[in-house]
């Protein structure tokens, strides 16, 4: 090995100095979080180190480290692989181990009982094989600088195949969606997961007019959902108003609180503004608490009135004299599916509405206030564009398009209470509008299916939901600090296609 | 000649706790004219600036535009409201550019307020009613006549932050004039310019005022602008008005000359003092 070592520019001094001072880092990490285990004994709980741990964390650490280091200096190849490869068994082993130490899990598994049945042995062969086979093809042994430049213009063409044909993507995700009923009509786990990330998406959409365009950074959306969602079940339950009456009062309602919110608070900007927003996002979440003549508090409403088919037909088995049934109205058998298939339909509907509403905004003076004013607020007010009526346009179109998921959301649960408005949801949506990419449209709906679907389809994974969680923030920062898909898109060009000012940008 | 006034600027003074920016500064500009205004750093020229385009309220005094239906009093105005009701626009000394939107974008946003009262709350625009499509086909003509005038028809669409530093400064003069102002204030145009721009400068901002017909407010250091393009020069020093008049009389005003260049007065600092005045460049 000191062989291989001779031909770098590093001395064997220096890597045993950069090595040790992660050891350090490795060590001081890990005795904490791994080292240390309660143990139930007939004497109470006790601690016992897991020594074998932390030497494993440091050793790995250590060897993938020297992996790095053999990159770094463009020497062999082939030892780079193994070295990573030892690394990330050594990774295995440690969590495996980790795992073992787990009362809960019924069936430890470890690196002896993993080798014992033949499929096993199959797959974790095969891992290797990937792992060696990443490290080793990926590995360089020429200059840094090429293999960037290379990286670079593999994501640089990607980004203009993705700017040019964003209308085509975007035409294939709503044709997808549309038809995912028809392909999974009778999978209830499906049309709901469906459903619930068309309400975030939704919900990004709606927001993405405050943060994206306008540069609003608002924590209190929920407040919007908030107000939409008792608009509709208090209209309700004490007026028996209609759910399609009410959408758009609820709508209303939620502009007019954005107005109400924005008047004194859009004069502050950036951080203030956000703990601002904040806070109204939670006093409208106490007040739903303690108003309990109106809002039934912590007990919240309960069977709110289901949608009608467009005032046509009830969804129900029995229906009520006089009232036609969906099933009757196009004779067909009843399904308990009708209502759900329908109620995903609904909110598809009104999630593309809020989408086709933000696109032409974008590009009508109002819109390209909104980014004005997100770019410079001193020369806007010099151009002659009011700075306050400008961001209240913005917080109350944002709003009404809460309101009206909310409105859907109550609808759609017949049951809401303040639970489902608490700060955890403005912080999931805005981090879906984050991770997007501001302004981006399709960027939501990633970051919706990510974020919403994702954690709902490997609920088996939940135990590691805020590992894989932060591992994906740390990617995100790393390689999209900027968010999945953060492109701008010209909202009028004068001489040049597209085309041309895509493949500008990225040359 | 009174006739011809387009704005009057009478006993303003600014203050800030106790210092005084601005102290009882009376002048006029005059359409189809330049107005300089100079002075030493610190001489509360962008003050005059801010108060004039809304930035700041003034302390004392009365800022009369005299625009075409009559005289509106500035100082009376909110912020944004100048350039909106009263025709004042302005640019900045430090480029203040919507970087990440086209050029082209740029100059259809400071054409909003129009469209804006065409677009209807965005409800013809949102229907692209034919109101509200001629009006953006209107805009789109003016600022290609602007993109033409300051050659920046080619790079239309490029992001404005892209731009060089000296196209940048003439889109900022652009995007003024897309608001169609009937009063024009820059300042520090030709800041950070070579010889050949500030050329090229001088002859926009002439032109400007030939054909546009409007009255130019200028605040500049490069004393080549200054002198060559300017009808009237006023300086400022320490927030008051030392001279103003022609360039010419201005240029050998002993007042003016004393302001910038300082008086003999080396021998009666401190030696200490005088010696900091003469190190060595090496020191540095």
């Amino acid at each position: 090995m000191s062989s291989l070592l001779t031909s770098a520019r590093v001395t064997p001094a220096e890597i045993a100095k950069e090595l040790a001072f992660f050891a350090v880092i490795a060590f001081m990490m890990s005795i904490m979080i791994l080292g240390v285990e309660t143990v139930d004994r007939p004497t109470g709980l006790e601690l016992a180190l897991r020594w074998d741990l932390v030497i494993l964390a440091i050793a790995s650490t250590l060897v993938g480290r020297l992996g790095l280091i053999v990159r770094r200096e463009h020497m062999s190849r082939l030892l780079q692989a193994v070295l990573i490869v030892v690394s990330a068994v050594m990774v295995f082993e440690m969590f495996v181990r980790f795992r073992d130490m787990d009362d809960r899990w019924a069936a430890p598994v470890t690196f002896d009982m993993a080798f014992q049945s033949v499929t096993s042995v199959i797959v974790f062969v095969a891992m290797i094989a990937v792992v060696f086979a990443i490290a080793y093809f990926s590995a360089s042994t020429k200059r840094v600088v090429t293999e960037e430049e290379k990286a670079q213009s593999i994501s640089s063409r990607l980004q203009v195949a993705y700017r040019t044909n964003t209308k085509k993507i975007g035409f294939v995700g709503i044709l997808f969606f549309f038809i995912f009923p028809l392909l999974f009509g009778e999978n209830r786990s499906a049309i709901d997961l469906a459903t619930l990330v068309m309400i975030y998406i939704m919900l990004g959409w709606g927001l993405n007019i405050v943060v994206g365009l306008a540069g609003l950074l608002d924590l209190g959306y929920v407040a919007f959902y908030a107000v939409g969602a008792y608009s509709y079940a208090l209209l309700s339950q004490h007026f028996g108003l209609s759910f399609w009456l009410c959408l758009p009062m609820a709508g209303i309602f939620s502009a007019s609180f954005g107005i109400i919110l924005g008047f004194p608070v859009l004069r502050l900007r950036g951080d203030y503004l956000a703990i601002v927003t904040l806070g109204f996002g939670e006093i409208i979440r106490v007040v739903l608490i303690n108003w309990y003549n109106l809002t039934g508090g912590p007990d919240g409403i309960a069977s709110i009135e289901r949608p009608s088919f467009f005032g046509l037909a009830e969804f129900s088995r029995r229906v009520p004299e006089g009232v036609t049934s969906f099933s009757d109205l196009f004779g067909i058998d009843y399904s308990s599916m009708h209502r759900l298939i329908f109620l995903y339909y609904l909110i598809l509907i009104l999630a593309l509405v809020t989408n086709f509403v933000t696109m032409r905004l974008r590009k009508l003076p109002i819109g390209r206030a909104w980014e004005a004013l997100r770019e410079d607020e001193i020369a806007c007010r010099s151009l002659g564009i009011n700075p306050t009526n400008t961001k209240l346009s913005a917080f109350a179109i944002g709003a009404m398009f809460g309101g009206f998921a909310g409105a859907f959301f109550a609808t759609r649960q017949g049951f809401i209470s303040p639970e489902s408005f608490t700060f955890l949801e403005s912080a999931v949506i805005l981090a879906i509008v984050v991770m997007g990419g501001m302004g981006s449209q399709i960027g939501v709906v990633l970051a919706a299916i990510v974020m919403i679907g994702f954690p709902e389809m490997f609920r088996e994974l939940a135990e590691y939901r805020m590992l894989i969680f932060g591992a994906g923030m740390v990617a995100i920062m790393l390689w999209r600090p900027r968010g999945l898909l953060s492109f701008r898109d010209p909202t009028i060009l004068l001489n040049m296609s597209k085309k041309e000012k895509v493949a500008g940008e990225n040359s | 000649m009174t006739d011809n006034k387009l704005l009057e600027v009478e006993h303003l003074t600014m203050r800030f706790g106790g210092l005084v920016a601005i102290d009882n500064l009376s002048f006029t500009a005059n359409k189809r004219e330049i107005t300089a205004i100079i002075g030493p750093n610190g001489a509360g020229k962008t003050t005059v600036f801010n108060c004039l385009t809304g930035f700041y309220v003034p302390t004392e005094g009365r800022l009369t535009l005299h625009a075409k239906d009559g005289p509106r009093l500035l100082e009376r105005a909110e912020g944004f409201r100048i350039s909106r009701n009263n025709g004042v626009a302005r640019t900045f000394q430090n480029i203040r550019l919507f970087t990440g939107m086209t050029v082209l974008e740029n100059l259809i946003v400071a054409q909003h307020n129009r469209l804006m009262d065409a677009s209807l709350f965005s409800l013809a625009g949102l229907f692209n009613l034919k109101r509200y499509a001629s009006a953006e086909k209107e805009a789109l003509e003016r600022a290609k006549f602007w993109l033409n005038k300051t050659g920046l028809y080619e790079f239309a669409d490029w992001n404005a932050g892209n731009l060089p530093y000296g196209n940048q400064r003439r889109l900022e003069i652009a995007r003024a004039m897309c608001v169609e102002p009937s009063l024009l204030c820059l300042d520090e145009p030709a800041a950070g310019l070579n010889p050949r721009e500030s050329a090229e400068l001088n002859l926009l901002l002439q032109s400007i005022r030939d054909e546009q017909g409007i009255g130019l407010l200028l605040i500049e250091h490069d004393m080549s602008v200054v002198m060559q393009i300017s009808d009237h020069v006023i300086v400022l020093d320490y927030g008051k008005k030392i001279a103003d008049g022609n360039p010419d009389a201005v240029k050998n005003d002993p007042a003016v000359i004393r302001a910038y260049l300082g008086e003999e007065e080396d021998d009666e600092l401190p030696p200490e003092v005088a010696s900091d005045l003469h190190l060595d460049p090496k020191a540095q």
